[in-house]
């Protein structure tokens, strides 16, 4: 997994609450047997007309935002199903973060397994940091992760709060199964004893 | 011993390892795969030369991207990249040599409906499953939820998955419910009070009168969409109801091992004095039968209601409200049972059960469905189809107008062709309304068996009270 230290990107404002992981990538794209090139499909029904025209509206298919590497959004940001083809399409459309107020929990764990860091702040920081994402290209913000500070493009800062182990992982870029095999002894022991207590198991 | 709830007494059961910091390591007793979300995760095995440490506890089954119509067991007769992700789990399963349900096994069927009634599910245990519906199995007292493509890899690889404890939230239906009124308008009613983002952080025990008087099949109703309440997981005490329904399951324990489980399983419930982060309680008498009106689950009103407005609603749920009145066609101010539909669908893991099929043949009794509606019922499994038949169910439906399909999701997420076209109206069973859910541009209104099928005789959202 690539490691996440700090990132000066350009942020997309998406004002919207409940985006859920059917408008983040809808089912269709779901059929792959693959990790990657799920980007062009990226919020596909909002980006997208019937006939696969961009619909010039939508943030992401504005030039100053087109490259954009952090999501500022509403409230409960990845509700829905558990489908990592979320992540897996903000990852390859270049989505490094999304900073909300409130994630839903799959959603939120599942951008952890993916290099990607999911920031939540208290509602007066995501408006200021949402004014800030519709400046356009010229408006970069900083995310230091060893900090855990988000910096305005107007220099203010804003402390968020991340999960200890999560944050090593990331700034690390370490592979979760990897770490949890050097526990093996740990399971063993757990299995031996279940094996025990509950055999029906 | 400090007094626990329900789900602390699980958790504390399967703490494999813990850190310092409070992340644990929690022990799967079992892990159930689909083929849409498993293939990325084996495939990351075979990259590493890993295995599956527990094979004897992993179930597949193909679902989500099935057809259901007939013929499905030649893979001709799929989609391409239905057979492709079919063909796929077919390999997987053999490869890593775990227990399987193939579309030609009578026993398919969605993932949440297999696992209880195949006895893989049982009190106590961890469930997961790479699809945020797994809350499902929370019903017979298990600590079930759904996790990522890379949780599965990381569980199939070592039977554990990474984890913090949630806190606990009591939601307490209290006295009886009103006739007409179902497990689903009960769910929902949660959902419409709490919102989509009330649980988040929290893992729901379902409690008091109303809820130990369903089913088991109504109480996998209510725990399935503890995750559209954005809870990690939905948890019913076990009771005799749960014992009896695992009795004689094809893998449930027997003998001494069943005589020790249900002694185990006999303690787990929530201690008195055990603490709550929070307790919701609603009266069952309150409780009518509703419809959503939005895009949300949480859009949730009874059927007696009118279409909201947007400026009854603040924050961002306003423009939120305004774009889901939009999306839906539907203008402030109109009676629900005004709302005229085109497409009904019964099925899914949250109303995809025997019971819900009996409640929604009774309406269908001797009716046919209007003119020009589209009506389908997916059984949630093989086996849910076989015994409908048995008890005249089928009949009841395909005389009233109704398709009569094989298991699995179907429109419920419209993977495969079973899906609405732009500006379609669709009476659902199912547990989600979101855009474009049921197909592009398809408007979904969420309720009970019985409501659905009253609206596929009416033509419009109707209430079952009224109806004969
Ligand atoms: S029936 Fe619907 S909600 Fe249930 S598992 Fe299938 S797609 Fe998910």
């Amino acid at each position: 997994m690539d490691k996440f230290e700090t990132l000066t990107g350009i942020a997309a404002p998406l004002p919207l609450i409940n985006i859920d992981t059917d408008m983040i990538i809808p089912k269709q794209f779901l059929k792959t047997i693959k990790r990657s090139g799920l980007g062009v499909n990226l919020f596909d029904e909002m980006r997208y007309d019937d006939g696969g025209a961009e619909i010039p509206t939508f943030v992401l298919n504005q030039d100053a935002y087109r490259n954009a590497e952090i999501l500022v959004a509403g409230d409960n940001f990845g509700c829905g199903s558990s489908r990592e083809h979320a992540p897996w399409a903000l990852k390859d459309f270049g989505v490094k973060s999304v900073i909300s107020t409130s994630f839903a929990d799959i959603f939120f764990n599942n951008c952890f397994k993916n290099g990607i860091l999911p920031i939540v702040l208290p509602q007066e920081a995501v408006d200021v940091l949402m004014k800030d994402a519709e400046k356009g290209s010229n408006a970069r913000m900083i995310i230091d992760l060893e900090a855990q500070t988000v910096t305005s493009s107007d220099g203010e800062a804003f402390s968020f709060e991340v999960d200890a182990f999560k944050k090593h992982c990331l700034m690390n870029g370490l592979d979760d199964i990897g770490l949890t095999m050097e526990k093996a002894a740990s399971i063993d022991t757990f299995e031996a004893e279940l094996s025990k207590s509950r055999p029906w198991v | 011993m400090s007094p626990k709830t329900l789900y602390d007494k699980i958790w504390d059961a399967h703490v494999a390892h813990e850190a310092e910091d409070g992340t644990c390591l929690l022990y799967i007793d079992r892990h159930l795969v689909h083929e849409v979300t498993s293939p990325q995760a084996f495939e990351g095995l075979r990259m590493t030369g890993r295995t599956v440490r527990a094979p004897e506890k992993t179930i597949a089954v193909p679902d989500h991207n099935v057809p259901t119509t007939p013929g499905r067991d030649d893979p001709k007769n799929m989609t391409e990249d239905s057979a492709i992700q079919v063909a796929a789990l077919d390999s997987n399963a053999k490869e890593f040599g775990i227990h399987y349900y193939p579309v030609s096994d009578v026993r398919q069927g969605i993932v949440h409906i297999v696992g209880p009634e195949q006895g893989w599910t049982l009190p106590g245990m961890t469930v997961v499953c790479g699809d945020s519906h797994t809350a499902t199995h929370g019903a017979f007292g298990a600590l079930a939820h759904g996790i990522g493509t890379s949780e599965v890899e990381h569980v199939l690889a070592t039977q554990t998955l990474i984890q913090k404890k949630s806190k606990n939230l009591k939601v307490e239906i209290t006295g009886k419910l009103r006739p007409g009124v179902t497990a689903k308008d009960i769910t929902l009613t949660v959902i419409g009070k709490t919102g989509t983002a009330g649980g988040t952080g929290y893992v729901i025990e379902y409690c008091g009168e109303a809820i130990r008087d369903l089913s088991m099949e109504g109480r996998m109703t209510v725990c399935n969409m503890a995750i559209e309440g954005g809870a990690r997981a939905g948890i019913i005490a076990p009771d005799e109801k749960t014992f009896e329904y695992c009795k004689g399951r094809p893998n449930a324990p027997t003998g001494a091992d069943w005589d020790a489980a249900v002694a185990w399983w006999k303690t787990l419930y929530s201690d008195d004095d055990a603490h709550w982060d929070m307790v919701v309680t609603i009266a069952a008498e309150d409780i009518a039968p509703v419809v959503t009106w939005g895009t949300s689950p949480e859009d949730v009103l009874p059927i007696t209601a009118d279409v909201p407005a947007a400026a009854d609603f603040q924050g961002g749920k306003v423009d939120a409200a305004q774009r889901s009145l939009d999306y839906m066609g539907l203008t402030s101010g109109t009676p629900l049972t005004d709302v005229e539909i085109d497409t009904v669908f019964i099925g899914s893991c949250t109303n995809g059960r025997i019971e819900d099929l009996r409640a929604a043949a009774e309406i269908l009794k001797g009716k046919k469905i209007k003119d020009g509606m589209r009506a389908m019922v997916v059984p949630g499994s093989g086996l849910v189809r076989a015994q409908a038949e048995e008890e005249g169910l089928a009949d009841i439906f395909k005389e009233a107008g109704f398709e009569w399909r094989l298991a699995g999701c179907s429109m419920c997420l419209a993977m495969n062709p079973d899906q609405l076209a732009p500006g379609e109206r669709c009476a659902a069973t199912s547990n989600r309304n979101f855009e474009g859910r049921q197909g592009r541009g398809g408007r979904t209104h969420l309720m009970s068996p019985a409501m659905a099928a009253a609206a596929a005789v009416t033509g419009k959202l109707t209430d079952v009270r009224d109806f004969s």
